[in-house]
């Protein structure tokens, strides 16, 4: 039997942009078990709600990711909204929608980066940047911010996307899709890219159900979950189907991510083709009493705000508990049987992020 | 197709805890997450599952010194919310398949950062 020996993965480590530590056990250079921890940079976000108005909170919870930010506030907006019985106005939810989109683009065209780079093919992850930086532009000229959004606020948004950018954005789209599909093309048929991801990281259907999986992590496992579904924003109104793949390896969860990129280029369409007139927001009377679990899908997949009222201007609590956090059971499942060499790639396949699971 | 999303809340007690946890299971409800809210002198758990977008919370009050019998047995990915449940709040928890001994959570503060008892903590796990 060979001897098994510890090697630490991370915190620091070149395909990790943010602290997370793994202990592998490994025989020879197999993976025979996996420890997590995590912790390195624990912000301590959720107790500002303590020290913070809940309007102002938006801005803390705009923060805890700056890759899904917009949907951090989003999620926290729509808590807060459901508590107090606030009905936001259609121009408002079609816009948040867009912005979500957007944000869903972005941060699956910097993870195909990340993962091309992963996987050592430089040219794809120049490509898959270069691409974001466009949706990066569209946010910029309709927020002020490539990042930090700052446009979603209890009771709609705080911008709007006049008739003119509109059409320009509506425009943009139909090259914008076929640079995203020659670039999809490379990560769906390349036969180096499938040589590397097929049959690598798997984990079954069942397996990423009961571990809580939550996003493509499952949806690339055949799990249908996509809360989407429930229509909140304007998602109910454009009608939507997740994205699902069967084979639950890492070029399973990778196709996931490439079509749902297809996917949120044809909700922007109809979103813009569909947009309503009217206000953007309504006056917020009052604070909220009471409690909700407030759910959206980030690109990561299914994030939970669980919000507290006392009838007060400041919340008794927020707890906040993203997508990150519930895929790391399944990412300990997956690594076993792994070699040290395909350990990256698999760690990338869930699409960590730090910053949201130390909010 | 869109689905209407429900949200149901029970309490439940400590010693019926591991008994509902199999049933949602047993259901084919998925974890969700598990939280904890201080509520003065002692903390409301709330154990959330998800079937078809229904979502079902169990809300267990504890006092600060009362051990929570862990689900991790019946959901293997529960050690995640059960180690940062001690971590954060000290509420001590038995029989987590993977027990970080409050060190999953790393911060330059003594865990549990939360906690302000006098004489300290007395978590099982520390």
């Amino acid at each position: 039997m060979p001897e098994r020996i510890v090697v630490p993965f991370g915190p620091q480590h070149p395909v990790l942009p943010e602290p997370i530590h793994l202990d592998l056990v490994l025989e020879d250079e197999t993976v025979v078990e996996a420890i997590p921890s995590i912790g390195y940079i624990h912000r301590g976000l959720e107790r500002l709600i303590e020290k913070r108005e809940f309007t102002e909170y938006v801005y803390v919870a705009e923060r805890i990711c700056g890759i899904c930010s917009f949907m951090h506030a989003l999620c926290y907006s729509q808590g807060i909204e459901e508590i107090m019985k606030i009905e936001v106005p259609d121009r408002a939810r079609y816009l948040r929608t867009i912005w979500s989109e957007c944000s869903r683009l972005h941060s699956h065209l910097l993870w195909l980066g990340l993962f091309a780079d992963g996987m050592g093919f430089e040219n794809l992850f120049m490509r898959s940047w270069q691409l974001r930086e466009s949706v990066l532009d569209v946010l910029e000229d309709t927020t002020g911010g490539r990042v930090i959004q700052g446009t979603c606020k209890i009771g709609g948004v705080r911008r709007d996307i006049g008739a003119e950018k509109l059409a320009e954005m509506h425009r943009a789209l139909d090259p914008f899709e076929e640079q995203c599909r020659n670039l999809g093309d490379v990560f769906l048929n390349d036969e180096t890219v499938k040589y590397r991801l097929q049959d690598l990281g798997v984990i079954s259907k069942d397996e990423a159900y009961a571990l809580g999986a939550a996003g493509p992590t499952a949806r690339g496992s055949g799990v249908a979950i996509d809360h989407r579904e429930t229509g909140y924003a304007a998602y109910g109104d454009l009608g939507f189907k997740p994205v699902v793949e069967t084979a639950g390896d890492c070029y399973a969860r990778c196709a996931v991510r490439v079509k749902e990129v297809y996917a949120s280029i044809d909700l922007i369409r109809r979103a813009i083709s569909e947009m309503p007139e009217g206000p953007l927001d309504v006056k917020v009377k009052g604070a909220p009493d009471g409690e909700y679990f407030s759910r959206v899908e980030q690109p990561r997949g299914e994030v939970v705000h669980y919000l507290r009222g006392n009838g007060t201007k400041h919340l008794a609590r927020a707890r906040i508990r993203t997508s990150t956090l519930a895929n790391i059971p399944p990412l300990v499942k997956m690594l076993p049987g792994a070699q040290l060499a395909d350990v990256p790639v698999v760690v990338l396949s869930i699409d960590p992020c730090i910053s949201c699971t130390e909010r | 197709m869109t689905v209407n999303e429900e949200q149901t809340t029970i309490g439940v007690a400590l010693e019926d805890l591991m008994r509902e946890v199999e049933g949602l299971q047993t259901g084919g409800y998925r974890l969700v997450q598990i939280g904890c809210t201080d509520i003065g002198g002692a903390y409301e758990v709330n154990y959330s599952f998800d079937k078809g977008y229904q979502f079902r919370n169990l809300r267990l009050t504890v006092g600060p010194e009362t051990e929570v019998p862990s689900i991790s047995g019946i959901y293997w990915g529960a050690f995640v919310y059960e180690n940062e449940m001690h971590d954060l709040f000290g509420i001590p928890v038995a029989g987590i398949n993977i027990d970080f001994k409050g060190t999953f959570i790393k911060t330059a503060e003594k865990y549990p950062f939360s906690v302000t008892r006098r004489g300290g903590d007395r978590c099982r796990n520390a």
